[in-house]
């Protein structure tokens, strides 16, 4: 059988023939110039970041002190105090807001990825879509409406709504991703063993694509734990403690807020405090999610 | 014990398109069957109808009887309540992913609502012995994931999944094209076993395969089946013309 | 489709046919030797045999290895299988051939007689039987075959009347012994000839129809059905 491969070209170190395996010199700087250029653009996008996390420890560290995590605010004027306050209402908000929102959206991706493949979900996709690019404070004016006026109070509720609302559309969007992702054939061996569709979708898809469903969550999560707008008409904000769920709540975006724009130094110097906290406990919190999800799973799909 | 199927006049379609076109066709208890034939030929489809997978795949229609043993596929019995007297194995093995060796092997049981531990360990131990992995993996069945094993052991794991709700008939899907010749030796000895308990249908591209492991060979051709009978027949003199250019072949 | 099978197959039908043809000439020339005295064609017998021989081996090599590569089906395997067989029959009808020229080697040493024997006849009869079994192989004709069949006891019976005749003359005329004793030989190693052309008559069918006809099988009633004949097409 004649060789397909053509000569073999002798390998004594000298030049294979021009055109078929040397490769131009050009062609070896574009690759060179390509190589380069996805360096710069990476370079570009985490540089804000680094620079922004970097500004953030170096003007807030100081500030950062047990009596800083401990200690509600101080009226203005008097030195001191803390966020402490804030922390507890932004935790006891981003509660509420996950209670809400995280079951809405993932039953609503459950649906549009196993059931939904028809105009009727196309629909549902769209709005979502739609609801994912509404304004911030739009959503707060909107559950300012539909808890606060009924309530006649801000409320931490109405915040974990508005932020609630925000979370939905992620949350759906990559539930139904994650769950496309999942081999149509994992379906298939369910049926083939004569388990009914919703145990199916249930135990096999649903599980399978758990790493990547927590990874949309903790997205729609980490984007709402910083939103203050929404919380401006909604959770309104509060100098001291509060856990009841029916009474407006301080959250650290609200504080940083209103501390930013006071003519106080010490407050804006816990302004800048209380944002690198904000940045901490977000990364903190998804870090820690990964890890247990990560832990209790055998290593699925994704 | 495994039992006979019959199926009399199907007919099936995905949509307007129709891919089989009356078929009819007794499959012997406890034998092996095989089902030859170029690609798209229909035979996939057919053993989907069997244990009406075919349903399950938009637009599918299916019109015709098929009866598994005294049981009526399509009048009488819901499709989850058939599938589990039907055990099918895939062409690729696809084993659940996040689930344990023994949860998989188990999956069939537990999905449905068995929880008795201690029967279970039975059924897993048994089923994995019949499906000849048992020695390999007794030691991790509960550590080790069921997408962590070679190919050919992926595939063994799910014939022991397909066997452990002992159905009574097995459907087996192409289920060593993307085995190496050892590990398909391996399932073919399998068959072999099988088919004193079950009664077994295998789709099969490998002409070889299917004079190795089947006594009854059905070739089809286009949605029909154009000839069914002993293995040893077809192989060696087939009565029809299409058949013989297949196998020897001449096309295909 | 599968070229490289069908030059395979194509490679050895030729070498069939060619070894038919040496073995066909072989007992024609040994014949022509015996009625005409002449060990000139005796010698050209002895050296073609040695062809023979290298035929009947390149031939199985190459069956055997289209067997091994290419897992031959149903009408492909019949064939080879069938070629397998009429091989080693075209290679006795070849030591036959032999056989008969050293008769004619001891008989031409010995004074000419005139013996009740019509070795021409049963000559020609049985190489008609050859050709006839040869072309229903080139033709793939089972009916050219089961013809040829028909012949096997037409030639039986002369042999088995020149056996009559020729002990009765060996009777009456003891100093004839060895001529009458060469002329029986040689009358036998034809009627197995004639038997070698039979098998590869009986081969053809199988290969053809599928059918298995050697010791008459086809009567027995096994269940076999005769399918009827698809006409193997065989200029494949």
């Amino acid at each position: 059988m004649a060789s397909l491969r053509g000569p073999v070209p002798d390998s004594t170190g000298s030049k294979p023939p021009h055109g078929v395996l040397e490769i131009s010199w050009w062609r070896r700087v574009a690759d060179h110039l390509a190589t380069g250029f996805a360096v710069v653009t990476v370079v570009l996008v985490l540089a804000p970041l680094v620079a922004i996390f970097g500004y953030l420890v170096y003007k807030g560290i100081g500030s950062i002190n047990l009596a800083f995590l401990t200690q509600i605010p101080k009226p203005p004027g008097e030195l001191g105090g803390g966020m402490a306050n804030a922390i507890a209402g932004s935790v006891l908000i981003l509660a509420i807001a996950s209670l809400l929102g995280v079951p809405v959206g993932i039953g609503a991706g459950i649906y549009l990825a196993e059931y939904g493949r028809n105009r009727f979900g196309d629909s549902i996709r769209f709005v979502s879509d739609v609801l994912n690019g509404v304004p911030s404070i739009v959503i707060g004016i909107v559950a300012y409406t539909i808890v606060v006026l009924r309530q006649k109070h801000f409320s931490a509720l109405a915040g974990g709504v508005a932020l609630a609302i925000m979370m939905v559309p992620t949350i759906t969007r990559t539930t139904e991703e994650m769950l496309l992702l999942v081999p149509n054939v994992l379906r298939e061996a369910a049926y083939g063993l004569g388990v009914p569709r919703w145990r199916t979708t249930l135990s096999i898809v649903l599980r399978t694509a758990t790493s990547g469903i927590i990874t949309g969550v903790m997205l729609a999560f980490a984007r709402v734990a910083g939103e203050t707008a929404p919380l401006l008409f909604t959770a309104f904000g509060n100098q001291y403690w509060n856990w009841r769920v029916d009474q407006p709540t301080a959250a650290l975006p609200l504080q940083i807020f209103t501390y930013a724009i006071s003519p106080y130094d010490d407050w804006h110097r816990q302004a800048w405090a209380g944002a690198l906290v904000l940045i901490v406990l977000i990364v903190t919190a998804v870090a820690a999610v990964r890890f247990a999800v990560r832990r209790g799973t055998l290593g699925g799909v994704a | 014990m495994g039992v006979g199927i019959q199926v009399e006049n199907l007919n099936a379609w995905y949509g307007k398109s129709q891919a089989l076109h009356d078929i009819n066709l007794t499959v012997e208890a406890n034998h092996a069957t095989a089902l030859i034939g170029p690609s798209g030929c229909g035979k996939s489809t057919f053993i989907r109808c069997l244990n009406r997978m075919h349903e399950t795949s938009p637009e599918a229609r299916v019109q015709g009887k098929v009866k598994i043993g005294e049981l009526d596929a399509y009048n009488g019995t819901s499709p989850t309540q058939l599938r589990r007297r039907i055990g099918m194995v895939f062409q690729k093995a696809n084993p659940f992913p996040t689930m344990s060796i023994y949860d998989n092997v188990a999956a069939g049981l537990k999905l449905n609502g068995y929880s008795d531990k201690k029967h279970l360990d039975e059924i897993v131990e048994r089923s994995l012995q019949s499906s000849a992995l048992w020695e390999e993996v007794k030691d991790s069945v509960h550590k080790k994931s069921g997408a962590s094993l070679s190919g050919g052991q992926q595939q063994r794991l799910c014939i022991a999944r397909a066997l452990a709700v002992e159905p009574e008939v097995l459907l087996m899907d192409e289920p060593c094209s993307a085995l190496d010749p050892i590990s398909t030796g391996k399932i073919e000895e399998l068959i072999f076993q099988l088919k004193e308990q079950y009664t077994i249908v295998i789709v099969t591209h490998n002409m070889q395969q299917a004079a190795r492991v089947a006594e009854f060979t059905g070739f089809f051709l286009l949605g029909r089946m154009i000839e069914y009978d002993k293995t040893e027949k077809i192989f060696t003199n087939p009565s029809d013309k299409r058949t013989e250019d297949y196998i020897t072949g001449r096309f295909g | 489709m599968r070229s490289r099978f069908q030059q395979g197959l194509d490679e050895l039908r030729q070498k069939l046919l060619r070894m038919g043809g040496l073995a066909e000439q072989a007992v024609d020339r040994a014949c022509q030797a015996y009625l005409d005295r002449d060990l000139n064609r005796c010698q050209m017998v002895l050296e073609g045999e040695t062809q023979i021989n290298i035929s009947e081996r390149e031939i199985d090599e190459l069956a055997f290895d289209l067997l091994a590569m290419q897992q031959p089906m149903a009408v492909d395997l019949r064939f080879i299988l069938a070629v397998t067989k009429i091989n080693a029959d075209l290679e006795r009808v070849g030591d036959q051939a032999v056989n008969i020229a050293e008769r004619v080697m001891d008989m031409v040493s010995l004074p000419a007689v005139e013996l009740p024997v019509d070795i021409a006849r049963i000559s020609a009869a049985v190489s008609a039987m050859v050709r006839r079994a040869l072309e229903s192989f080139i033709e793939a004709k089972a009916e050219l075959a089961q013809a040829v069949l028909e012949m096997d006891n037409v030639v039986d019976r002369m042999r088995d009347e020149a056996f009559i005749m020729l002990v009765k003359a060996m009777n009456e005329r003891p100093d004839i012994t060895r001529q009458a004793l060469d002329a029986l030989l040689v009358a036998r190693n034809l009627e197995r000839v004639a038997d070698h052309a039979t098998n590869i008559a009986e081969d053809v069918i199988f290969w053809v129809r599928g059918a298995d006809v050697r010791h008459n099988a086809a009567q027995e009633g096994n269940g076999q059905q005769q399918p009827t004949q698809r006409g193997a097409t065989e200029t494949r």
